[in-house]
């Protein structure tokens, strides 16, 4: 077990286009670090360079003490669970999970005992005879984490390893992966494009676009205090909202009324024209149902959509936002990978309320809990610097710059 | 049920066809000798004329026919194993690696499998005598390698290029040489490609007649085509056609036994379950 070292990670293609933008992560041993992004924000590039299947254009990656740059796969002795699995088909389990024995030379009784422990770890004792072919997704997942644990590697790399799998599947492997990461204390780097994944499974989380580090903090950080806004857009589901808004002493102008957000906030967004206010949905209750409903930061507002899912409610609001916070957030939105639809607000509110759609519902926001962010450079302006991880300044413009 | 007829009478005309030769050659490898050039017995099987073993046993007696078929076995043998390495080394470095003139290694090697046979046997005949190699197993084994090879290289490229590439990254991963998992992962992947040309090489060297003939002399390097043109039985002014036959049979022997144990080893869907998909 080792730690590994990023320090200015470059990946450069022929064409000059960098992957992987000057990322530096210090992976401690035996933490669990997620790389979290869009599809094409280079997590995926930054495991296989750590894994030696992709080269290094530039900066210093070491395992423990060991500067690896230059070293084979075979000579890195980490292992890794691949998208799509890649077991050997021509192989049973046992042998699958016994490969990385075998190449070792180890002798039979030793791959023997290695192999039944991983399998009884991971529930296989029944499929050992069985070739890859014949078992389901979640089974072969199984075999390529038994392959991967049976050598005694000194760090664990999954690249997306639940993406093939079912809803209900993915949940329990999600689990499986957490408990199997904690009880053999391996340092682990996995990668994912689910928020899900990358919150519940790691101790802390490198949210990547384009290429570019934003921000590598735990995962309650970065839900709490993101450093700008594609990491406030891309943890959290439903996503947080976005709303323009403007500072006016020590109320913040909102798209449906105003709030009292106090002087500390207030003064880090003044005299700077419109910003962009970011809520989390959870931030909203119903104003009938909440007793701190009286602070002033009570509004009202048109729902024109109501989910309710029992022990929660989702209401939509739409609202009109100004063209220049709309470009911004229509940017974002693909981004995220998604599609900037109709700008509206989403809050989730208590399962009790009777909040109907076509109403006009009185609602509050909890003001202590609004984040400012300028539209510019999409940096949060009221961020807890100290209960943010490590946040690098000027990410997102920097993201922005590279070419898509 | 109207399908179902018309399926067996097409599978039964179809069966005839390709069989009918086959067939006629067995008959004919049973009739006595002496039937079939007088022409005692012209029915399709041997009745009055059934001869039993005897030209069977005749034929195996010859000692240049039991020669040419042990130049057959062995040239044919030798070129498959070479030509079948050589293709496999060369279409995984076609499949996987990027180099200049790759196209043009593909397209020659098409370029080669297209040249006419016959168009070589004049200017071979004329090199071998001159180096040495006239009437040789080399001599022989060398344009079998040369026409099978493009054929195999094109096959192999094409299973090759199916294996996910993951397959040898993980066996890179796990700690495997480049060559460990060429070895281990890689060809074990693309067998039923490697039986495949093993098959279609096997084929081409066993059935040629232009280079068997052309290039060999005596029996040190005759190959059983050729050899069986040569064939004269006991009466040198009579066609042995029935001991031609039973050769013949005999000659198509290997050939069967080589597909029955090669067929098993290409079985489609042998990567299935390798990656999710």
């Amino acid at each position: 077990m080792s730690a590994i070292k990023l320090k200015n990670i470059v990946k450069r293609y022929g064409d000059g286009f960098p992957a992987v933008n000057d990322v530096s992560i210090d992976i401690a041993d035996g933490e669990f670090v997620i790389l979290v992004g869009p599809s094409g924000c280079g997590k995926s590039t930054l495991l296989r360079m750590i894994v030696g299947l992709e080269d290094i254009t530039d900066g210093e990656l070491s395992i423990g003490e060991k500067v690896v740059n230059d070293l084979p796969p075979r000579e890195r002795n980490l292992a890794m669970v691949f998208q799509n699995y890649a077991l050997y088909p021509h192989l049973s389990v046992y042998e699958n999970i016994a490969f990385p024995l075998r190449l070792a030379k180890a002798p039979d009784d030793e791959v023997d005992t290695k192999v039944r422990e991983a399998s009884a770890t991971l529930e296989l004792d029944e499929h050992l005879e069985r070739k890859p072919g014949n078992l389901s997704g979640g089974q072969r997942q199984r075999v390529a984490m038994g392959r991967a644990i049976v050598r005694e590697a000194d760090a664990f790399l999954f690249d997306e390893p639940l993406s093939n799998l079912d809803a209900k599947l993915r949940g329990q492997m999600r689990t499986e992966i957490a408990r199997l990461q904690k009880k053999l204390g391996i340092t682990t780097v996995y990668v994912t494009h689910d928020q899900t994944e990358a919150m519940t499974l790691g101790d802390r989380v490198a949210v990547l676009k384009k290429g570019v580090l934003q921000q590598l903090a735990t995962p309650r950080e970065l839900y709490e205090n993101p450093g700008n806004l594609f990491v406030a857009g891309f943890i959290g589901s439903p996503p947080m909202n976005f709303l323009p808004a403007e500072v006016e002493g020590t109320q913040l102008k909102l798209p449906f009324g105003t709030v009292e957000i106090g002087e500390e906030k207030a003064a880090k967004g003044r005299d700077k024209g419109l910003l962009i206010a970011g809520i989390r949905p959870e931030h909203f209750e119903d104003a009938s149902l909440s007793d701190k409903a009286s602070d002033g930061s009570t509004f009202s507002a048109p729902v024109d959509f109501v989910e309710w899912l029992g022990h929660e409610t989702y209401a939509y609001v739409p609202f009109e936002a100004p063209a220049e916070v709309k470009e911004r957030l229509a940017e974002l939105e693909k981004d995220l990978d998604g599609e900037g639809l109709r700008t509206q607000l989403v809050v989730s509110l208590d399962g009790a309320t009777t909040i109907k759609q076509g109403e006009d519902a009185k609602l509050w926001v909890d003001a202590s809990k609004i984040h400012l962010f300028d539209p510019s450079s999409g940096e949060n302006l009221t961020v807890d610097a100290e209960h943010a991880g490590e946040i690098h300044g000027r990410a997102m413009a920097e993201a922005a710059a590279l070419p898509d | 049920m109207k399908r179902k007829i018309g399926l067996v009478v097409g599978v039964a005309l179809v069966l005839v066809w390709c069989l009918l030769p086959v067939a006629w050659i067995l008959a004919l490898s049973f009739k006595s000798q002496a039937a079939v050039s007088n022409g005692s017995d012209p029915g399709f099987l041997p009745l009055d004329s059934f001869a039993g073993w005897s030209n069977y046993a005749d034929v195996w007696a010859d000692e240049q026919f039991r020669r040419a078929i042990l130049n057959s076995i062995g040239i044919s043998l030798i070129s498959t194993l070479l030509s079948v390495i050589i293709a496999t080394l060369a279409a995984y470095a076609i499949a996987r690696l990027e180099f200049r003139g790759k196209k043009a290694v593909l397209s020659v090697a098409l370029a080669i499998a297209m040249f006419p046979v016959v168009s070589l046997v004049s200017p071979l005949f004329d090199l071998w005598r001159t180096i040495g190699l006239y009437d040789t197993w080399p001599g022989l084994i060398l344009p079998y390698m040369s026409f099978t090879l493009p054929l195999a290289i094109w096959t192999l490229t094409a299973f090759f290029r199916e294996i996910p590439w993951e397959m040898e990254q993980a066996a890179q991963v796990d700690g495997a040489t480049s060559w460990q998992a060429f070895r281990k992962v890689i060809v074990p992947l693309a067998a039923p490609g490697v039986f495949t040309a093993a098959i279609l090489t096997f084929f081409f060297a066993w059935n040629d007649f232009v280079f068997g003939i052309t290039l060999t002399s005596t029996e040190a390097a005759r190959p059983i085509p050729a050899a069986l043109s040569f064939f004269v039985g006991p009466d040198p002014f009579q066609r042995p056609a029935s001991l031609l036959a039973a050769a013949a049979v005999i000659a198509t022997i290997p050939i069967v036994l080589i597909v029955l144990v090669f067929q098993r080893k290409i079985v489609a869907g042998l990567t299935s379950g390798a990656v999710k998909g």
